[in-house]
């Protein structure tokens, strides 16, 4: 049982690291790739504990997905971080604040069974014993939960309608590519053959009639 | 003291003995897969190729890593060098780590894992930050548009390859490899495999790979006529030849996986003697190296596709295929009673 222990401590270690270093440092760049780093090895302890199917998801979409966006903003934008952290000891009593609820919350979660020792028992769906956890999370997603996968499905959806609305413009000067129109496009339409008269060529007034 | 050895130290040491032999047969293999492409294009375009190095040119590639790894590593002033030299490294490394789970015969596998597809789409949408990284790090203007348009790329043709995985899972009912190669196990043969049921994911598949690994006609990232050579514009040397090997060896990968998902991984076409003696790993390394010829052909024979064309591709035309494609294909093995149990 040393090995796991190990990888525990290793995860852990390089997990908190890096969340303290995703605030610290000076380059946000620097922060998104140690925010990964952190991201990655919470998919480590994941491992650790059995659910690799969560492992996995989590890299394909935080790391893979949304980390990439946040690196693709970030490295668009020439934010003075200097000039916002100005503000900053005014608003640390606020954060602390925050920070304090946040901790008893974490702990209240963490060390429920010693103020309840009966709210072990009352975990609504155990991890049955004899399917991969794949299975296992499909067993309860799409039966149980249904609904409640359902309404996290139609926020996504409100926030992805709402993000085009919001960025949506169609201005009247841009000239828009429709492939289906090109690909209609047929010789006759496309161009017309003129005999020039030699010495008198095409009057730009007559272009009208040179493609019909 | 005996546990551990039994327990942990053992399995360590052949596991370890195991990944090195698999990096030395593939890193060879991806040498003369290298030389391949290029042979390949030469033959399309009516000329020899290279040729001077060793018979036939076959030594080429040796030729080429020592004349990288011999030359001096230039890093530039402005450049962020920590993440510089980081960004070959993890797009090398990720490149390699996929092969882990591949598995090239019944059983030859590092690590059977339950969740191998999920592992392998996983790496794939990580090499993103090799490319991304070194653009930035790069602090220069061309290698920076070369890393946005290769992060817009490659995060949209990892949907429509999401999709592609969905399908066939539906089909397998299981997130392993191995289980999804024996699940074409029938005695139908080469007819019995996916790429036939699922005909329109397995072109899908291929062109989604193409852009994903930055080949042409998608190689947009490096598209020389643009951006001089892409991200990698400030990297020689060493470097470079690691990006240029994860490039390959994502390559590889992909081919293995379209050999995995599409075309049976080691089972024989013919479902008899005398073919089903021939060892498995032969009939995946000429499947894989087909799905190669294929990529190296659309090199050779593809014209470059504009950045809004790749885009409109990859959103308007695969997305909404490869959807509805994962709708039919579970409707028909609801409906049609074959859904895996």
């Amino acid at each position: 049982m040393i090995f796991p222990a190990l990888f525990f401590y290793l995860f852990s270690a390089v997990l908190v690291g890096s969340a303290v270093m995703v605030i610290a440092s000076r380059n946000p760049v620097h922060s998104v790739l140690f925010l990964i780093l952190a991201f990655v090895n919470a998919s480590g302890l994941f491992i650790l504990l059995g659910a690799e199917f969560l492992a996995m998801i989590l890299v394909v979409v935080y790391v893979g997905a949304v980390a990439v966006l946040f690196l693709f903003v970030i490295m668009m934008l020439d934010v003075d971080f200097a000039a916002l952290r100005e503000g900053f000891l005014e608003y640390l009593p606020v954060g602390l604040l925050i920070g304090a609820i946040f901790l008893a919350e974490l702990l209240l979660v963490a060390g429920g069974w010693v103020i309840n020792p009966t709210v072990a028992k009352s975990i609504t769906a155990p991890i049955p014993g004899n399917v991969s956890n794949t299975e296992a999370i499909g067993l309860v997603l799409y039966t149980t939960y249904i609904h409640y996968f359902q309404i996290a499905a139609l926020v996504l959806l409100v926030a992805m309608i709402g993000a085009i609305v919001l960025t949506l413009r169609h201005k009247a000067n841009v000239k828009r590519q429709n492939i289906s129109v090109q690909n209609a496009r047929t010789k006759a339409a496309a161009m017309a053959v003129r005999q020039v008269p030699s010495g008198q060529g095409l009057r730009e007034s007559d272009a009208a009639e040179w493609v019909k | 003291m005996a546990e551990i050895w039994t327990a942990y130290l053992w399995p360590l040491i052949i596991m370890v003995a195991q990944s090195v032999m698999l990096l030395v047969i593939l890193l060879v293999a991806i040498a003369f897969i290298l030389l391949a492409d290029r042979k390949i294009w030469a033959a399309v375009q009516i000329r020899r190729g290279p040729n001077v190095v060793g018979p036939f040119g076959l030594l080429q590639s040796f030729a080429d890593l020592l004349k990288f790894v011999l030359k001096e590593p230039v890093i530039p002033s402005g450049a962020n060098k920590v993440i510089f030299l980081l960004a070959p490294l993890v797009t090398c490394v990720l490149a390699l780590a996929g092969w882990a789970v591949i598995p090239v015969n019944l059983n030859w596998v590092i690590s059977d894992i339950n969740v191998g597809i999920l592992y392998l789409f996983a790496i794939s949408s990580l090499s993103v930050y090799g490319t991304i990284m070194a653009g930035w790090a790069s602090n220069s203007k061309y290698p920076f548009m070369a890393a946005l348009r290769a992060a817009a790329q490659m995060v949209s043709y990892e949907v429509s390859i999401g999709f592609v995985l969905i399908t066939v899972l539906l089909c397998v009912g299981s997130l392993n490899l191995s289980a999804i190669v024996t699940a074409q196990d029938t005695k139908w043969g080469l007819l019995g495999w996916y790429w036939l049921p699922l005909l329109p994911m397995f072109v899908i598949f291929y062109v989604s790979a193409l852009a994903e690994t930055n080949r042409p006609p998608f190689d947009l990232v490096e598209a020389e006529s643009e951006l001089v050579a892409g991200f990698m514009v400030e990297y020689g040397s060493t470097p470079y030849l690691l990006f240029m090997l994860g490039e390959y060896v994502a390559i590889c990968t992909m081919c293995a996986l379209g050999t995995i998902l599409f075309l049976g991984g080691w089972l024989s076409p013919i479902p008899f003697a005398p073919f089903t003696w021939v060892p498995g790993i032969i009939w995946f390394a000429l499947k894989a190296l087909f799905i190669f010829f294929l990529f190296a052909m659309a090199k050779a024979i593809v014209p470059r596709y504009r950045y809004d064309q790749l885009m409109r591709l990859g959103w308007k035309v695969f997305l909404p295929l490869s959807l509805a494609m994962v709708v039919i294909v579970a409707a028909v093995l609801q409906f049609g009673g074959l859904a895996p149990q």
